[in-house]
Order: C-alpha cells, then structure tokens, then sequence
C-alpha cells in the first residue's frame, strides 16, 4: 500500500464521517416516525402500529419498502424541473446541518503523526452557528418550488403559509440564539458546548444561564420553522388536502416526509447543544471518579448527547398530542408581536447582565 | 484547493448570472440569481472571510430572494416576453462594463500590497478570527456610519408600514 498523504488521508475520513453520520441519521429519521406513531398512539387509547415484526419495529422497513416500490405519478400540469429539484433541496438542507453538529467532546485521532481529526464532528467551523441557520434558510426554497411548481391551489396555498411563516419565525429564532452567543463568545458550536462545562447541570445556558426566556422561544420558532403542530397550518387538511406536497406520490413525497423529521432531529441538536450543554453530563464532576477510565468513559458524552434529543423528539410528539393547530392571523401575530420583542429584551437583559459582571 | 474552488464557482457565478438573462420566466431568473449568491457566497469563503459568506447566504439567498420568490408566486407571475432592449445599453452597456471591470482590477493590481493576502482556513492558524476584527471595527471606528444605517433602515420599515396601512 503507497503512502496517503496528508489531503488524502483527510479526505477518506471526512467522506467515512459523512456516510456514518448519513446512515445514523437517516435511520434515526425513520425510528422517529415510528416513535411518533407509538407515542400518539399510546396517548390517544389506541396501540399504534403493532404487527410487523416484535412491537412493530420493523415497520419503518416495511413503510420503506411500500414507498420505494409505489408508482411515481407526474402530474401533467407540473413545471417539471422544479418539482423534482424541490424534494431535493427540502431533504438536502435538512441533512447538511447535521455537518457542524458535535456529537461528543473533541477527540483527536492522529494517522501516521499526521494532524488530528476530530472523531465526534464533521466540520469544526468557526462559525457552526450561521452555518446552521443558513442552511435553515435555503431549505425554505424547497418547500416554495414544490407548491409552485405543482400548479394546484392547495399546494401554492400551503407553500404560500409555509414561506410566510419561516420567514417570519425566522427572525424570532436567529435572535433568540443571540443571548447564548453573547455568554460564549463565539459562533463556533464546540466553543458554545465548552462554555457550559464547567459545574455540570448549573452552567447549562437554560439553567446557570438565565436563558430560559431565550429557551423557550427559540422552541417556538423551532416548531414553526419545521411546520410542526401547533403551527403544522402549510400541511392542515381540513383546508389543504396535504399543503405542499399533495401532488407528490412515491419516493418524493417520501423526501419531503423525512426532511421534515430529519428538520426535527436538527432542532434537538441544536437546542441541545445551545442550551443543554450538548454532550455534557448533567452532574458535572461529581461521578469522575467512578467512570473516568474504559468504554463507559468514552461512550457516556455520545448516551446524554442521544438521551437530550430523544427528550426533545418526545417533547415535540406529545406537544403534537395535546395543542390544537393556531388559526393563521394568531401565528403571525404572535411571532411578530410577541416572540419577537421578547427576544430582543432578552438580547438587551442578557448583555446589560453580562457587561455589569464582566 | 482554493484555484480550483475559484474556478469551478466563478463558473458557476458567471453562468448563473447568464441564465438569469436568457430565461423567460421570472421565477427561473429568481432562482439563477441565488446561484449567483451562493457561488459568491463559497468564493467569499474561499478567500477566508467566513461571516461574509454567512451572512450572504442568510441575509441575501436566505431572506432576499426568499421574498423575491414569494412575490413572483403570490402575483403569479407568467412568460414574460423578451423585447429588444434599448439602443442606449447595446451600445453603452458592453464598453461600460469593460470599463467599470478595467477600473476595479487597476486599482486592486496597483494597491496589492496595501491590501494584504489572505487565505482559506485562516483562522486554523490561530490568527485573529475575522469575526472578532470585524466587530471591533464596526464598533470603533465604523460607530457613526454603523448607527447612521440602522436608523436608516429603521425609518424605511416604517414607511412601509405608513405605506402598507390603509387607515392610519
């Protein structure tokens, strides 16, 4: 075997990076649906799906399957580039912000003596944040085309929603996370994550942060910017059939379906590391001296990173169970009247707070 | 690595920026110039400046054109036709152009030094990150400038809630 050089070598990991991170998440997407598929079940009186396979695990395989072998109809009237490139762009945005999300604490593996690579991270980018809301931002532009370019009133409407509201709600959520980028100083995720290491649970933003306000709105955002109840109005069926996607059918509509679950996995990450201190433990340093050497050293960051998420994925299906959908006059007024100023008080509160202490 | 990004998206900017001329239909030509703006976006990156290009990918590709695209489906725009232009730009456009390109790269040629050389991943190399010089400028020595554009800006939503309002 010739010797890779540096570049080389560098290349290999971060594509094996990709197609691990790729494979995790795509399975979590489809585990999440069945998740939310259980738990609404269970919180209505009824079983969920339950016959395929033991407990109905295997039935995302089997959702899967029907999906990919389904016929995929082309409605005649449809502006044909567009309404593919649109389930394409719904589903590629979703998956690149996972890029700068870290899994666990730095962890540095060095190939020959050359330089590390972060294990737990795809890219460490200095500014991991705005690549975040960045990508957020383009990912509007899926769901805009696939209304548009499917000639159908109930699609262009649920587009039309979907556009105004993200846009809208976008705002609210970009300065909610300002208070966090005021404490850590940086836009880097890694650093944002370190920032809230020091005494476990209290050094949390949400907590040792008094960033519970900023919490609690970027939560709010969140569930509109990915069209979840209560704010689900692009996809209401009472008035839109299916919103957007009505004339899409097999694997594309399929797309859609997981770009909105993989949207609700970034969410989780990202509320989890802006607010929960990502991979860190909640009692601090309190168990070191039990758990400091071994496997369960090393595997505990990836469990409290995993364990968060699934809080918030269950957070998300039980906000699902139990709020009615908002009327559309009520979810403006309340991103722009109230979301907003709040956000911005907490802007001004935080860094009044932080410029008296510092 | 930062040649070949510079020409792949250079190409893909100047082709953006064609076919938003050549097509007929709006929403087309919307969505050429977010190609456009991304490619700017990669090749601003690749020259190191990071919150530029993050900010021209939320700000510009993110919430511009988002509105540009939402206007143009909300009117529902269709074909528009391509009429032959006016005498003046065909004449005065291209010679124009050139010279407005000849200017711009004489006098970044000539004051190569004073500008300085950066690269991609600068901030690797523990230098300042641009972020934080960006900042310490707008808030020092950029202050009134700074102040004077969001007053601005502020006094422009307002007119456009003045305007949007029927009864006020």
């Amino acid at each position: 075997m010739t010797h890779l050089n540096t570049f080389e070598i560098f290349l290999l990991l971060t594509i094996l990076k990709i197609v691990v991170v790729l494979v995790i998440t795509l399975t979590a997407v489809a585990y999440t649906v069945l998740l939310e598929r259980k738990v609404l079940g269970r919180m209505q009186n009824r079983w969920g799906p339950s016959r395929v396979g033991p407990f109905g695990l295997l039935q995302p395989l089997a959702d899967g399957i029907k999906l990919f072998l389904k016929e995929d109809m082309m409605p005649l009237a449809v502006e044909r580039p567009l309404f593919v490139l649109a389930p394409i762009i719904a589903l590629g945005c979703a998956l690149i912000s996972i890029a700068v999300v870290p899994f666990g604490s730095q962890t540095m593996v060095h190939v020959n003596g050359g330089p590390g690579f972060d294990l737990f991270e795809i890219a460490n980018v200095n500014i991991g944040l705005l690549v975040v809301l960045g990508v957020t931002s383009i990912g509007v532009y899926g769901i805009a085309l696939s209304g548009w370019s499917s000639n159908n009133k109930y699609s262009l409407f649920g587009s039309l929603r979907a556009t105004a509201q993200v846009i809208s709600y976008e705002l609210a959520l970009g300065l909610s996370l300002v208070g966090v980028v005021l404490r850590a100083g940086s836009l880097s995720l890694r650093d944002i994550v370190n920032s809230q290491s020091h005494h476990g649970m209290w050094s949390w933003n949400i907590f040792g942060g008094f960033q519970i306000v900023g919490f609690f709105i970027y939560l709010m955002a969140a569930y509109a910017e990915t069209n979840r109840s209560p704010f689900d109005l692009p996809e209401a069926e009472s008035e839109l059939v299916a919103g957007y996607h009505t004339e899409y059918s097999s694997m594309k509509f399929a797309m859609f379906f997981m770009a909105e679950y993989a949207n609700m996995i970034t969410v989780a990450c990202v509320a989890t590391l802006l607010f929960f201190g990502g991979a860190n433990t909640p009692f601090g340093h309190v168990f070191d001296g039990i758990f400091s050497h071994g496997l369960i050293h090393a595997v505990l960051p990836i469990f409290w990173f995993v364990f968060k998420i699934l809080m918030f994925l269950l957070l998300y299906i039980w906000v699902r169970a139990t709020l009615p959908r908002f009327r559309y006059d009520q979810l403006m007024g309340f991103g722009w009247k109230f979301l907003l100023p709040v956000a911005m008080v907490n802007i001004l509160a935080t860094a009044l707070a932080l410029a008296y202490h510092g | 690595m930062q040649t070949a990004l510079f020409i792949i998206f250079g190409i893909a900017a100047i082709a953006g920026a064609l076919n938003l001329l050549f097509q007929h239909h709006p929403i087309n030509s919307a969505l050429s110039l977010v190609v456009v703006m991304m490619s700017l976006a990669v090749l601003y990156w690749s020259l190191g400046a990071e919150f530029l290009a993050a900010a021209q990918v939320i700000v510009y590709a993110g919430a511009v054109m988002v509105l540009f695209v939402f206007v143009v489906m909300l009117l529902n725009a269709g074909v528009e036709e391509h009429t032959s232009g006016s005498k003046i730009a065909y004449i005065a456009g291209i010679p124009g152009a050139a010279a407005v390109f000849a200017l711009l790269a004489f006098v970044f040629l000539k004051n190569k030094a004073a500008l300085g050389t950066t690269q991609l991943g600068g901030d690797l190399n523990n230098v300042v990150s641009n972020l934080t010089e960006i900042s310490h400028t707008l808030f020092t020595s950029l202050l009134l400038p700074f102040e004077a554009t969001s007053i601005l800006i502020l006094v422009a939503i307002l007119g456009a809630v003045v305007l949007a309002r029927k009864e006020l």
